[in-house]
Formats: C-alpha cells, sequence, structure tokens
C-alpha cells in the first residue's frame, strides 16, 4: 500500500520559505495515503498562482490549467472517469474572483470532487496585490489607501449555493487538514475544502500568529452539528469565517453523477465508441 | 409540370409558421423530392415578421431560391415584405381575414383564403396553418393525403381525434381553394419525384449525429443561436451511449470542461458560435500547449459582438485560424455539405486525437439551420483512430519518474497516456514544458517543444481538403468559397458556363493548415479568381493570397447583410467584375 513518501516527488517547490502551501501540499499527500489510493487513482487539477504550482509537487496525475478555470477542468475529469479521485486546488483570487462563477455553479452542481482553496488573503505570483478575500482597508501595491471593497464570505456563499460539503482549515493545524481532506474526499458530491495558507511575504496582517490568535474550532462550540445548515450559516456570520473543521455536510443529496440519466456505472473513458448498425439505423430514421 | 418550386411562408414569430414550413416540408421530402428550406427568423420568441422558404426539387438542391413561386401569408407585413421575390406568374395564398392586397403591375394572382375562418368552424382557429397547407396542395395538385403521414407523427401523441380535425383542416383548405382556381391555370403541378424516402435535417442534425458516430461521449456547452440544436440532440441521445451532456455556466467552462474530460479519455467537444469562440479562447491555447485533443464546432452568424445572432455570415475565420495568443497547432475545417458535415464531424474527433490538438469545426448558420433533403449516411464508413493513445500494461518507469508525454518525436505526436493507468503519471502544464511535463523556461527546451508542436500537422492527413469542380483545363475564371455557400456558387457556375465562361469551383474543406499544395495549382491555371463569401474583408481571400500569392488576379464578391447568397447574387456579380476586369474595386459588395 502506498504511504504518503510515495506521493512526493522530487521537483522542489518555488513557494517562499514558511510558505502556507507546504503544509496543502503535504495534507493532500497524507490524506491520499490515508485514504488507501496509489499515485495513479489520483488527479491533482490546479489553478494560477503560487498555489496552483501544487499539481506538479505531487507525484500523481496532475494538470496545471488557466486562470480560473480549474474547476471546469476538474469536473470534465472526474465526468470522464469516475473511478479516479479528483482534487482541484487553487488560490482564493483563483477561486473566488477570476474563478467565482465556477465556483459557484461547481457547488451547485455537486460533481465528486474535493476543492482545496489556498486561501492567502493577497496575489502572491503577482507580487502582493489585493484580493477578493482582503479586508476592507487592506493595503496592497493595488490598494495603497486601503481596500474600498469588503472581503467576500466564500463559507457563506457556500452555504447558499447549496454545498453539501464546506470545511475550512489553516495550515498550521496539519493533523486536522489531513482529516479535513479525507472527510471531503469520502464526501459524495462536491467538497469546498478552504485553508488559510498564509502568505509570509506580502501579507503582514494575516499572518500565523494572527489566525491562531483568532480561529476556533467548530467541534470546540457546544452542540455545534454539521448537519444543520442554519447553525452552521449562523456560526459563520457570528464568527466572522475566522472557524475551523467541517462546517456543514448533507449525506443525504446525491451527486451529480449519480443523477444524470443513462450514465454509465463504468468510466466514460472506457466506453465503447461505436455502435451497432441496427442502433444507426434507429437514429437515421428519426429523420426521415 | 415543373421540376422545382420555391415556396415560402410568412407571419408572426410565434404563430405556427415554422410548423407550417416543417409539416408541408416532410410531407413533400417523404414523396422523393429534394427539399431546401432557410428560416428567417429574429432574436425574439412571439412577434416580429418570419419567413420560411422552402425549395422543392426533383434533383438536389443546395441553395435558396432565387424567386418565389407561391407566397403564403398570414398577414400583410408578409405580403410587403416578401412581395419583391415572387416572380411573374407567382401566387399570393392569404388569410382573407385582413383583407390582403398586393401591389400592382406585377403578374402575380391573389388568393384570399378564409384561413382563420375555416379552422374556427373547424373548432379551433390554430388549425389555419393546416389550412394554409390545403390551400397549396390545391395549387400544387397534390392529394390532401399525402400529409397524413406527417400529421399523424405530428399530433399522433394527441389523439386520432386531433388528427383527424387536422386532416379536415387541409381537406377544406384544398377544397376552397380548388373552388377558387376553378377554371384558371395557375396550377403548377410537380414533378413527379422518385419516391425514395430520404433523410430531412438541418446541418445542426448532421453535426450531432456525427459527434455521436464519431464516438463523442461528453459534451459540454453553453445555450447560444444558432448551435444549439447539438447540444439538445446529444441530451436527448447520449444517455443510450451512457455520455452525458453538461450546461455549463458559461462558455470558458463548457470548453475547459471539454479539455478536462479529453484529458481523461472521452471524447468530449462543446459547440458554440461566435461569442462563445472568443470567450474559449485561452482555453482553446491550453489544448493547443497540453497537447489535448478537443473538438469545437463554431456555428457561425453574423458578428461582431452580437451581432446579428439569427442571421448568416461567415466571419470568424480568421479568429479561427489565429484566435489564441501565443502559437499552437489547430486544425480548422468547413463541410460544404450536411453530408459533410456528419462525416467531418466524426473525422474531427479522430484528428484531435491523432494529432493532439484542438480541432475547430466551423459551420455557419445557413448550414447549421437550413433543412434540408440528405443523401443515405453510411455509418461504415466512420473510422475511429486513436492515434498514439496507448492502451494496456505500461512498462514500469524507473523510481518516480514522469512518463515521458512530451517525447520528442520525428513526427512531433508524442505517446499518450490517461490519468488511472499505472506507469502512465506525469504533469500536464500551459507553462512550458519539458518532456516528462514538467515546467522548463530553458532556451534550448523552448525551441525543441516549440518545433515539435508545430510539426504535427506538417504533414496532416486530411481524405478531402477541396471540393473540386474542374471542368476546365485553364478556365477564365476560379469561383472559391467554404461552407453553405456552395450551392448558389454552383448554380451560379452553371449560368455563367451558359454565357460561355469557362468555370473552375474549388470549395475549401480544411482551413488550416491551408491546403496549398491543392489549391495553388488551380489558383495558377485560372486567368482570374473570384472569392466568394460572407463577410465584409474578404477574409478567405486574403487566407488565399497569403497562402498561395496571386494576389493581382484575386478579387471578391462579398454579402454581410445577413441573408444568405442566392445563386443569382454571385451570378451577377461574376458577370460584373468579368466586364470590369481588372476590377476597380477590389471587391463587389451585396
Amino acid at each position: 500500500m502506498a504511504t504518503f513518501k510515495d506521493f512526493r516527488n522530487d521537483v522542489k517547490p518555488n513557494w517562499c520559505p514558511g510558505c502556507g502551501d507546504f503544509s496543502v501540499q503535504a495534507a493532500i499527500q497524507r490524506a491520499a495515503a490515508n485514504l488507501g489510493l496509489e499515485p495513479h487513482e489520483l488527479a491533482v487539477i490546479s489553478g494560477i498562482g503560487c498555489s496552483g504550482r501544487i499539481s506538479g509537487y505531487i507525484h500523481s496525475y496532475g494538470f496545471h490549467g488557466t486562470h480560473g478555470r480549474v474547476l471546469p477542468l476538474a469536473q470534465g475529469v472526474k465526468m470522464a472517469n469516475r473511478d479516479l479521485t479528483v482534487i482541484a486546488a487553487g488560490g482564493d483570487g483563483d477561486g473566488f474572483a477570476i474563478g467565482m462563477g465556477h465556483t459557484v455553479h461547481a457547488i451547485r452542481r455537486n460533481i465528486d470532487i474535493t476543492y482545496i482553496v489556498m486561501d492567502n488573503q493577497i496575489y502572491g505570483l503577482t507580487k502582493g496585490q489585493t484580493s477578493p478575500r482582503s479586508a476592507a482597508g487592506f493595503q496592497t501595491k493595488s490598494t495603497p489607501h486601503g481596500s474600498i471593497e469588503p472581503a467576500l464570505s466564500p463559507l457563506e456563499i457556500a452555504l447558499s449555493a447549496g454545498a453539501t460539503f464546506v470545511a475550512q482549515g489553516f495550515s498550521s493545524d496539519l493533523k486536522e487538514l489531513t482529516s479535513l481532506i479525507e472527510e471531503g474526499v469520502k464526501h459524495t458530491g462536491f467538497a469546498l475544502i478552504n485553508v488559510f495558507s498564509p502568505c509570509v511575504t506580502y501579507n503582514k496582517v494575516n499572518t500565523y500568529e494572527w489566525f491562531k490568535e483568532r480561529l476556533i474550532k467548530v467541534s470546540d462550540i457546544e452542540g455545534y452539528d454539521p448537519s444543520d445548515r442554519e447553525m452552521a450559516m449562523q456560526t459563520v456570520m457570528k464568527y466572522d469565517g475566522l472557524v475551523t473543521g467541517i462546517i456543514y455536510q448533507n449525506k443525504e443529496q446525491k451527486s451529480y453523477q449519480e443523477l444524470v440519466p443513462g450514465y454509465s456505472e463504468a468510466p466514460l473513458a472506457e466506453a465503447e465508441l461505436k455502435m451497432s448498425k441496427e442502433k444507426f439505423a434507429e437514429l437515421v430514421a428519426e429523420f426521415m | 409540370m415543373i421540376e422545382q418550386l420555391s415556396w415560402k411562408v410568412g407571419g408572426q414569430q410565434g404563430e405556427g409558421i415554422e410548423s407550417t414550413g416543417e409539416i408541408f416540408s416532410t410531407a413533400l421530402n417523404r414523396l422523393g423530392y429534394y427539399l431546401y428550406g432557410y428560416r428567417h427568423f429574429s432574436s425574439r420568441i412571439k412577434g416580429g415578421h418570419t419567413n420560411n422558404k422552402i425549395r422543392v426539387s426533383t434533383k438536389p438542391v443546395r441553395a435558396v431560391a432565387d424567386d418565389l413561386d407561391i407566397l403564403v401569408a398570414f398577414d400583410q407585413e408578409t405580403i410587403d415584405f416578401n412581395f419583391h421575390e415572387l416572380r411573374d406568374g407567382g401566387i399570393v395564398i392569404a388569410d382573407a381575414k385582413f383583407n390582403p392586397v398586393i401591389p400592382e403591375g406585377k403578374g402575380v394572382a391573389l388568393y384570399a383564403v378564409p384561413f382563420t375562418d375555416i379552422a374556427t368552424q373547424l373548432g379551433n382557429p390554430l388549425m389555419k396553418n393546416m389550412v394554409a397547407i390545403g390551400a397549396t396542395s390545391a395549387v400544387l395538385d397534390l392529394d390532401a393525403a399525402v400529409f397524413e403521414s406527417v400529421v399523424v407523427d405530428t399530433f399522433g401523441r394527441k389523439g386520432a381525434q386531433v388528427v383527424e380535425k387536422n386532416m379536415e383542416a387541409i381537406r377544406a383548405g384544398a377544397q376552397y381553394m380548388k373552388e377558387l382556381l376553378d377554371g384558371s391555370k395557375k396550377t403548377m403541378k410537380l414533378a413527379k419525384a422518385d419516391g425514395k424516402r430520404r433523410m430531412f435535417m438541418i446541418g445542426n442534425d448532421a453535426i450531432a449525429l456525427g459527434a455521436i458516430a464519431g464516438g463523442a461521449r461528453f459534451m459540454a456547452a453553453y445555450p447560444i443561436t444558432p448551435a444549439s440544436e447539438i447540444m439538445e440532440y446529444l441530451i436527448k441521445k447520449l444517455p443510450d451511449f451512457g455520455g452525458a451532456v453538461i450546461q455549463t455556466e458559461d462558455e470558458i467552462a463548457a470548453c475547459t470542461m471539454a479539455i478536462g474530460a479529453n484529458y481523461a479519455g472521452v471524447r468530449a467537444f462543446t459547440a458554440s458560435a461566435g461569442p462563445g469562440l472568443s470567450l474559449m479562447a485561452e482555453a482553446i491555447g491550453l489544448a493547443g500547449m497540453t497537447e489535448t485533443p478537443l473538438v469545437v464546432v463554431d456555428t457561425q452568424r453574423g458578428g461582431p459582438s452580437t451581432g446579428l445572432p439569427t442571421k448568416q455570415e461567415q466571419s470568424d475565420l480568421l479568429a479561427m485560424i489565429y484566435g489564441t495568443h501565443g502559437e499552437i497547432p489547430k486544425i480548422v475545417m468547413a463541410p460544404s455539405t450536411v453530408e459533410e458535415a456528419f462525416y467531418d464531424m466524426a473525422e474531427a474527433f479522430n484528428l484531435a486525437e491523432e494529432y493532439q490538438c484542438p480541432v475547430i469545426f466551423l459551420s455557419d448558420l445557413q448550414l447549421s439551420l437550413g433543412k434540408q433533403t440528405v443523401e443515405p449516411l453510411d455509418y461504415e464508413r466512420i473510422e475511429i483512430r486513436r492515434g498514439k493513445l496507448m492502451n494496456g500494461e505500461l512498462p514500469p518507469l524507473p523510481d518516480k519518474d514522469n512518463f515521458k508525454r512530451y517525447e520528442i518525436t520525428p513526427d512531433g505526436v508524442s505517446p499518450r497516456v490517461l490519468p488511472g493507468m499505472k506507469y502512465g503519471i506525469h504533469h500536464v502544464t500551459g507553462v512550458e514544458h519539458a518532456e516528462t511535463g514538467r515546467p522548463s523556461e530553458t532556451a534550448a527546451n523552448r525551441r525543441a517543444q516549440m518545433e515539435k508542436r508545430m510539426r504535427k500537422l506538417e504533414h496532416i492527413h486530411f481524405p478531402t481538403p477541396v471540393h473540386k469542380q474542374l471542368r476546365h483545363e485553364e478556365p477564365d475564371l476560379l469561383l472559391v468559397g467554404f461552407l453553405s455557400t456552395r450551392g448558389a456558387i454552383e448554380e451560379a457556375m452553371e449560368r455563367l458556363e451558359q454565357d460561355g465562361v469557362k468555370v473552375n469551383h474549388a470549395h475549401i474543406r480544411l482551413l488550416h493548415p491551408f491546403p496549398v499544395d491543392d489549391v495553388r495549382p488551380l489558383v495558377e491555371k485560372a486567368k482570374r479568381v473570384v472569392v466568394v463569401e460572407q463577410n465584409a474583408t474578404g477574409q478567405l481571400a486574403n487566407l488565399l493570397k497569403m497562402n498561395v500569392g496571386h494576389a493581382d488576379k484575386i478579387a471578391s464578391v462579398l454579402k454581410f447583410d445577413g441573408n444568405p447568397f442566392l445563386p443569382g447574387d454571385v451570378y451577377t456579380k461574376c458577370k460584373e467584375l468579368l466586364a470590369q476586369w481588372p476590377p476597380l474595386k477590389i471587391s463587389a459588395m451585396m
């Protein structure tokens, strides 16, 4: 059986020392091993930005696509081969700015993939501009007088878009993050995992310390029930989104694949490409 | 006895004009006539003038007729808008309800038939369309019974009584018209057709059927005119094949999802029109860079921007060849008939996998939506070729090595593996990469990979890159076109020949890479070349000049008013150009 080391390769990440993304990489590798996957059974699909490089740093199938389009790519992969484990990964700019339209619709479509957002509240690879996750007043090269737009709340958006699995993790808590990814992969349907993954170079506000002082685990909240959507929404609003753990999970809702009429039980990639002469004649007859 | 008939029905959109044309033409198709229909419609659901012009012939026809024999009008606007098309001796059959009038001074007869009143008396004013069909059948001296099988197919599920009522409406219309015609010589009896049952379909049907025949099992698309029928057909039929269609949030998602599915081994595609293709440009570049097979259909319509969304145009050509940033290998193909649309669409999936690159399958509104009789399609001709896709067990790789998905090869095409295959692990990225797929920015690697990618299309095998009709060794004129203009060009060619002009015709089916070796000799041997295309800048003419030279003898006939070329347009403009050659102006616009 594969161990987390089998999911490592010899490529040296070009992330800055101390970047939160290292933990996300490690957590994916550990989760994959814990789930009993072999490297060839996993496809990591990633977007563009520092975080987007992650698919190249894991020994598995990987596709590094275009900016903001990680979810369409990953959904296409899963539709083609339902036996593959598909993990999509990207940054907050990728998922909540340029790719926000896809994020909302992937959530409501509920195809069985796991989406990890490495949320550092800034644009790193372009060297420090504001992100949709930057708080109002946040000063960057693109907002020298402080951002005048409020930060959006991905958890609230996901909950209102009909998400069936919403979780949030923190790069400093590898154990929890690994477990969240495992649960996300096991969830039958679309799993969103937002991860606070600090940028040590350009974000001097939302640092590891900053999060440590503020984050609380939903499991520490008395009576928290992740199957209760209303409670999830209220909790996220009450703590301004600074909570970790499985925020919400709907285990009843069927995934997209389970609902598509006629969709092949076997991977579509193995489908027969020819048809019988009789079938063709039947199709043609409808035009006569 | 006539060999050919041009018939048009018009009225307000949402009034059943489409189904009137549909029932009339389907019945005639079933008698063995060749049909060619073109709908004039607007980008709205109810209201606004719409018409359906249908050509009926004992021989194959591929163009809208220049004139009109019969106009069936449900309102005065239809008469006002279309009267100029009626030939001398033509007939207007109009609903008596609106007190129709026709302009004087043309040898056209008007027959007012109470379509609505007869239908109302029979119990449902909506059956006025059936009364109109009946009136037409009397002019054509056709027995009302020929419509019965179509009426059964259309209304059968509503019960035998509804079928009978509609038949009664047809018979009543026929009877009324017969009495009006009594004694006059206004009937237009069609010569008997061969009675063969042939397919009757729009180009989009053929494209959709071709996709399934070619092994497409997944489609992602966003609704748009004039492409949506392709998606709708696949939504209906793919469940029979285990496949699926996703209606995405936009065209970027549609194209990217199709790339993801192709990467994972399914023959997947998307279909859209100009605005959608503009959005897909970046994704098409990704497919080119990552050497992922991809088929994208572009059913061209009037551009730019929202342009003329329900009208004919061919103005996406150069954008489809060059429209992504950077340089990628790409195939751009354009069938010249509905039959070719079927075969070429199936072949597009072979080309995409063999050359591991995007294939743009061009259509245009006239080809995509024009409904016509189609010769039998031979499924035996469809091949499935998957190029260098590996199957079976792969040999183990040295520890943690990537499979060389981008191996430098003499033909530029590398072995392809799919996610899920053991020992096939590799990276895929839109960043410049080495043979293993890992990012590399070295100058040597960049050259090697760029050359490898561009090498793929140097020896592309495309069965018939040019449809040629070569009657003369050294013609006075070579007519060049692509897509749906073929019929109009062919008919213009016949008329020019009758005038003593020696004409050859080349219809380009492979636009990129341009079939230089096929086209150059045709241009060299012709005294003059006229490129007929539906855009304002002469995109195909420019492509021709760029690839084969001879700019001094190439002129254009352009039409970009939203309407299809009529044979007469091509004929008249060619005559004008030939009369003033060398042309003072480079193009003769319609």
